[in-house]
């Protein structure tokens, strides 16, 4: 297999890939660490190695961020989230925005149209009121411009000092076009894969605001409700095989998925990733990479290659979809990873996170 | 922000390309310092563009990877108490100790924090008078100002709940090393530009004499690795060996004399363990006598932990460049970013991370 460019080959593996695996995992550590909420290789092993084995024979969940269920002829997709987001303000929305476009986002990217949505609230005593109305009045404003209903709620409070002021959980019922089969296992070798815009916003515009890491920069978050561009990519009539959002853990994360699910290689071109300015700078700044910062107005779609002219088309003209780009394709070679072709030409992995991105240290 | 993209610019970094294989007539082995170095190298795949003739050897130079194990145990005992407020960049957080790492103890309720700045940490210590604040002071020169600038203003300001565990380490002394083991390939040196940004370059010149070997100051853009790749190839043709500044836009000859200044006054040299490689004289520093009282290794009364380093583990070759990190047993099998044995697999910076990372292709389909 792939020789480097100049023809060097390294030496003779050992390495089986398929068995790369974590031969014990969860052992290295006895309590839940941040890691695990992360969105990488770490969340993926305490579901598969905890809740799933615990739950036994009562869970019955896909891959994908929404469960489909068939309802009296109607297929309904289903979706949950949890929004503990700090600070619950940041520029370019708030904690509340979140939450409304967040399941909104899930249910969009099985092919459903959002319907109805329930909220509930853990408040931390001691929160101020007008900083809990502006959460409150954010999420009323995104259901309004996402078109969903607020139809059931909760609320709790915990003590002082055991919650960082709000965190909320919303959940969504949305009905799927009966057009679409929408799912990661469906990226085929050939297609395109497709970001519908700039990434890295969300994440470098939270980070800007973070305590300790305060830096001024013009970046806002993305934060949006994407089943108005959803709905449109369908009305093409394209056979769309696979949707994301890429939110936490990123571009790359999200895309690890699919080629997982699909068992497919991934193969991107990074030259054409469409990372503004102001993310690469902030981003270097950190030592992060872009491709892992979290995204909340973007989708990944993938598209078999006939359909990538139409579906472009369409999402270009929409609000959310203007920047959409294909930035690589689905290949038969190494099956569920991806590689990026770097700008300079050499090639290299697009690993999944493992478990929080750390800032380095030079 | 500039300097970023302008330095990644593939037309030009072509005809660097072009350039260094016209020059080249015969085998060159290079050693890259800094770990950053490496990661840009491994990341933008300079090293796939480059002759066959000429390899990139990864150099020790990634401050989280040689902080010895001893220091992350020590580490891991002062931030378990419970009257401490552990503050540390974030990426010693994730390097394995003996039995744990900072990750764990913090999930274990041990209070530690991630800093930015190391001047943060003493910003916790000033809003919590009732806690011991301790910032894990490593790296190399480079972050050693921040780092001394923490204790000098503790003691000007009189914070008196702020403490410093220090394991500095020095770029030239590691040289040294390199050059002297037995088993040494290394045929020049491209130097940590931003080591030499604080400490100037005045440093170099009796290393290139003593040793025969061209040093060039290099930046972490991909032009900059690669002019400065270019520059080392164009002495060893030539059969000069000498010092060279290819990173002039932040590299001044007496580097930075207010800095300099501060890390004579804050620290003194002592001899220092790295990790996978072993002691080397005078290759640290550790808080000089004025501010000993700042230094957390005798406030917590930790000096006395010591530790082995596992033996499965081949990072010191790794470190030293005898051996590439695939060709380690445990490498993406027993040792893994998400379960790494040694510091080269845990900080991006390492050298093994970086092929876990990037290069897995071409180590498993070869």
């Amino acid at each position: 297999m792939p020789e480097t460019s100049n023809g060097r080959s390294v030496s003779p593996a050992t390495i089986d890939m398929e068995a790369w695996v974590c031969p014990a995992p969860l052992r290295d550590s006895p309590n839940i660490v941040m890691g695990h909420g992360g969105g990488g290789a770490m969340s993926g092993e305490l579901i598969e190695h905890l809740f799933l084995p615990a739950f036994g024979p009562a869970a019955d969940a896909g891959m994908g961020d929404s469960a489909i269920i068939e309802v009296g002829g109607a297929r309904l997709a289903f979706s949950t989230d949890s929004f503990v987001v700090k600070p619950l303000a940041f520029p370019g929305g708030t904690i509340g925005d979140l939450a409304v476009n967040g399941t909104v986002n899930d249910l969009a990217m099985a092919g459903a149209r959002p319907a109805v949505l329930s909220t509930a609230f853990i408040l931390e005593e001691g929160t101020p009121l007008d900083e809990l109305a502006r959460v409150a009045q954010a999420v009323g404003t995104a259901a309004m411009a996402a078109g969903v209903k607020l139809v059931t709620g909760d609320t709790k409070v915990v003590d002082a000092g055991h919650g960082d002021g709000v965190y909320i959980n919303t959940a969504g019922i949305g009905l799927v076009d009966p057009r679409v089969d929408i799912r990661p296992q469906r990226a085929a070798v050939g297609d395109v894969v497709i970001v519908s815009g700039d990434i890295g916003l969300h994440g470098v515009a939270v980070m800007s605001c973070r305590a300790g890491l305060e830096f001024a920069t013009t970046v806002t978050s993305d934060t949006a409700p994407l089943n108005g561009l959803v709905a449109a990519m369908i009305e093409t009539g394209a056979d769309i095989h696979a949707m994301r959002d890429p939110t936490r853990g990123g571009v790359a994360a999200t895309l690890n998925e699919i080629a997982k699910a699909a068992k497919v290689g991934i193969s991107l071109d990074e030259r054409v990733i469409p990372i503004p300015a102001e993310v690469r700078d902030a981003c270097g700044l950190l030592g992060l990479d872009p491709l892992y910062v979290a995204n909340e107005g973007k989708l990944i779609a993938v598209v078999p290659a006939d359909d990538a002219d139409r579906v472009l088309e369409a999402m270009r003209s929409h609000p959310y979809g203007g920047r959409a780009t294909v930035i690589g394709r689905c290949v038969p070679e190494h099956p569920g990873m991806v590689s990026a072709r770097t700008a300079l030409g050499g090639t290299r992995v697009v690993d999944l996170p493992i478990g929080e991105q750390l800032p380095r240290i030079c | 922000m500039k300097y970023l993209d302008e330095f990644s610019d593939p037309a030009l970094a072509g005809k660097l390309i072009d350039e260094i294989k016209s020059a080249t007539s015969r085998r060159w082995s290079i050693m890259e310092v800094c770990g950053g170095q490496t990661h840009s190298i491994i990341r933008h795949g300079i090293d796939q563009l480059l002759p066959d003739t000429i390899e990139m050897i990864h150099g020790p130079g990634c401050p989280v990877c040689v902080t010895p194990l001893e220091t992350i145990d020590k580490a891991l005992e002062i931030a378990s108490r419970p009257d401490v407020i552990f503050c540390s960049f974030g990426d010693m957080l994730r390097v394995p100790g003996s039995d744990k790492d900072l990750f764990q103890v913090k999930s274990q309720g041990g209070d530690v924090r991630v800093v930015y700045s190391p001047l943060d940490a003493l910003t916790v210590a000033r809003e919590n008078p009732d806690k011991q604040v301790v910032f894990f002071g490593i790296g190399f020169e480079t972050t050693a100002p921040a780092n001394a600038m923490t204790v000098y203003q503790a003691k000007r300001l009189g914070i008196e709940n702020f403490s410093l565990l220090v394991s500095h380490v020095l770029v030239p002394p590691a040289i040294s090393a390199i050059m002297e083991s037995p088993t040494c390939r290394v045929q020049a040196f491209l130097a940590a530009g931003h080591v030499c940004t604080v400490m100037g370059t005045e440093e170099y010149p009796p290393l290139c004499d003593k040793y025969g070997i061209p040093i060039v100051v290099t930046g972490f853009e991909p032009l900059d690795i690669l002019e400065g790749i270019r520059r080392t190839v164009l002495q060893l043709e030539s059969g000069r060996h000498e010092l060279e500044n290819a990173y002039p836009r932040a590299v001044q000859g007496l580097g930075n004399p207010a800095a300099k200044a501060m890390l004579l006054d804050v620290f003194e040299v002592t001899d220092r363990a790295w990790r996978g490689i072993g002691m080397i004289p005078s290759s640290g520093w550790r808080l000089s006598h004025a501010y000993r009282e700042y230094d957390a290794e005798h406030r917590f009364s930790v000096t006395d932990i010591h530790t082995e380093e596992s033996a499965d583990c081949r990072s010191g070759e790794v470190l030293q460049g005898l051996i590439k990190p695939h060709e380690c047993a445990a490498f993406g099998t027993l040792c893994t970013p998400r379960n790494p044995l040694g510091a080269t697999m845990v900080s991006s910076e390492g050298a093994c991370a970086a092929y876990y990372l990037y290069r897995r292709l071409e180590v498993t389909h070869a």
